[in-house]
Formats: structure tokens, sequence, C-alpha cells
């Protein structure tokens, strides 16, 4: 068990600096944070809409489509820079 | 806990070998296929590599097999019209799937103008699609996976906005979409408010680019870090207990990336679209 904690650490230490991959982390963590904070507003209020108007429940979820794609796509741009960070 | 076996699996180096680009393409257990690098190519004071590398070679597959497949599907629409048939089988599918995109992506966000920027769309979609799904194949690689790719393409979907956004408005008009006219607020302050946004026009120009490289660089090279990862993770403990479940979640995450390389060449095109539609339509 120690000695499988030891490769792991040794494997990150080649990697860049402790604080760097911590720094990483913490960045990814939040990212997805945010993502899923913002996806589940956008799928509740798609879902409050619709309970309103049935009837017009393929427009009401057309329009937040294009905003939750441009959410994802902030999320990935944080995740690659993220990477970035532990590749530097 | 036993010794574990492959102590010597660098996971990391796994992942990296497999998602990025080389003068090399893998057919792991049967050999490699490698090529050296071609002399520089030098252009006055220019220093060309123009090597072809596994990426390109993917790019030009993919290439290859739309006009393929559109090729066929040509044939085949020739053939029924002759015979006054409706379209059926694969060419009355494919000709589904570019009306789809030529109707519904193209012309539903560029508006009246959608008929002459509809090839350019349908050829980015079908082209990031074929990218996109061969890097699922065996022994395939993503060349969207690159962000040289995507930012080439990216910066093809730019040059056709700014250049369809000045012909459509003139070169009057197309200023006015960088030193952005605010009606209802005249005179002194109007002008210093059109001049202090017209860094924030132009930057927003340029991000909205750089974004859809991004997405497209950052969705597909996520989805097969985690395959990498986790069949890494196999390798390392080798041991059957932790290996097939950890082989049944890469198969369902494989299901999910087939999702994904079908949604991000759907959300590419469509955001071609959008940003051409806003700049036809930008005079107020």
């Amino acid at each position: 068990m120690l000695n499988m904690l030891a490769l792991l650490q040794e494997g990150a230490a080649s990697a860049a600096s402790g604080y760097a991959l911590l720094g990483a982390g913490i960045g990814i963590g939040l990212a997805i944070l945010g993502a899923g904070l913002g996806l589940g507003r956008i799928g509740g209020s798609i879902a409050d809409g619709i309970a309103r108007q049935p009837e017009a429940a393929k427009e009401i979820a057309q329009g937040p489509f294009i905003i939750a794609i441009l959410l994802e796509g902030a999320t990935i741009i944080a995740l690659v820079f993220a990477l970035l960070f532990k590749l530097l | 806990m036993t010794e574990t076996q492959g102590t010597d699996i660098n996971i990391g180096e796994i992942v990296l070998h497999h998602t990025s680009d080389a003068y090399a393409i893998d057919f792991e257990p049967f050999g490699t296929i490698s090529w050296h690098k071609w002399p520089d190519v030098h252009l006055g004071s220019l220093t060309l590599n123009l090597t072809p590398t596994k990426h390109v070679v993917f790019m030009i597959l993919a290439a290859v097999l739309v006009l393929l497949v559109m090729w066929i599907t040509k044939r085949g629409l020739i053939k029924q019209r002759a015979h006054q048939q409706a379209p059926t089988g694969f060419a009355g599918f494919m000709e589904q799937m570019v009306l789809w995109v030529r109707d519904d992506i193209a012309i539903a966000n560029i508006g009246e103008n959608g008929k002459k920027f509809a090839p350019f769309i349908v050829a980015l979609f079908f082209f990031v699609l074929f990218m996109n799904l061969l890097g699922l194949l065996p022994w395939g690689a993503t060349a969207t996976g690159n962000l040289a790719v995507t930012g080439a393409l990216a910066l093809m979907v730019f040059v056709v906005v700014e250049i369809g956004g000045f012909l459509k408005l003139g070169p009057k008009g197309y200023l006015g979409t960088i030193f952005p006219h605010f009606e209802g607020v005249g005179g002194v302050g109007g002008a210093v408010l059109t001049v202090a946004m017209a860094p924030i026009e132009i930057l927003s120009k340029l991000v909205k680019p750089f974004a859809l490289a991004v997405r497209l660089f950052g969705n597909m090279t996520a989805g097969h870090f985690v395959v990498l990862s986790l069949a890494g993770i196999i390798l390392f403990f080798g041991n059957w207990l932790i290996g097939i479940p950890t082989a049944v979640v890469i198969a369902l995450i494989y299901l999910l990336e087939t999702l994904v390389a079908g949604l991000q060449a759907y959300v590419f095109a469509l955001l071609a679209s959008t940003f051409i539609g806003l700049m036809q339509t930008e005079h107020h």
C-alpha cells in the first residue's frame, strides 16, 4: 500500500511542482462546479417553462440549448488551461 | 495487498503518447509506421516544417472519406431521380442529413443568405464529424484533438464571418460593427461611448473563433484522456478484479464519446452559422 502511494507521488512530482498540480486540481474542481450550477439552472428554467405552457415545449427547449453549449465551452476552456498548468 | 504488477507503467506517458501528434502511426501489437522529418522549406526568412504527421494523415483520410461518401450519394441520387424514384437507401439517408444541415443549421441561423453559405457549413460539419469519428476507431487518431487543426478551422470561420460581413454591409456598415452606434445617446457622450466600446467589439470578434477552437479541441481531447487513463489503470493494476469493471466503464464512456463526437460537430457548425448570421443582419 505504501509503495503504491510512493509511486503515485513520484509520478506527480515529475510533471511540475506540487503547487502547480494543486492549482490545476482546484481549478478543475471549480470549473466543474460552475458548469454544474449553470447547467442545472438552465435545466430547471426549461422545466419550469414547459410546465407553464406544455404546447411550446419545443420552442422553449431550443433557446437555452445554445446557452448550454456556450457554458460548456467556457468550462472546457477552463479545463484546457488547467491542463496547461500541469504540463508547463 | 499483493505487489502490483506493471509498476513500470507510466499512465501519463500512455495518455500523452496516444493523444499527441507524432511522425508515426501506431498499429500497436503489429508494428509502427514511422517516417523522418522532411527538410525545412525556406521562404525568405520563414522556415516551414511541412512534414506530414499522424494528425495530417487522418485529416487527409477524413477529407477523402467525405468526398467518397458524397460522391456515392450523388451517383445514387442521379440514378434514382432518373427513374423518378423517391430517394431511398444510403443515398436517401445522406441526402436527408445534408438537407438537415442546410435547413436547420445554415438557413435557420443565417437567414436569407443561408443558401450561399450552406456549402461551407455542410462541408465544415461533415469534415469535423468524420475527423471526430475516425478517432474512435481502433488505432485511429483524432485530428481535432490537435489545437492547430481546430485553430485552423476556427480561423477559416473567422475569415468567412468577417469577409462575409464586409461584403454584405459595405465598408461603412462593417466599421459600424467595430464602432457601434447607439441610438438615443447623442453628441459627445455617444462618440465617447462608441470609441470606448471599440476594443470590446474587436475583442469579441477575436474571442468567438478562439472559443470555437478550444471548445472542439477540449471536448475531443478530454474524452480520450479519460478512456486512456482508465486503460492505463487496467494495465497498472494488472489483475482481473479491477480490470473487468474498469473495462465496462471504458465501454460506457466510449458510447458517450460517440455522442460527444456528433454533438461537437453539430455545435461547431451551429455556432459558425450563428456568427455568420449575426454579422449579416448587423445593420440596425
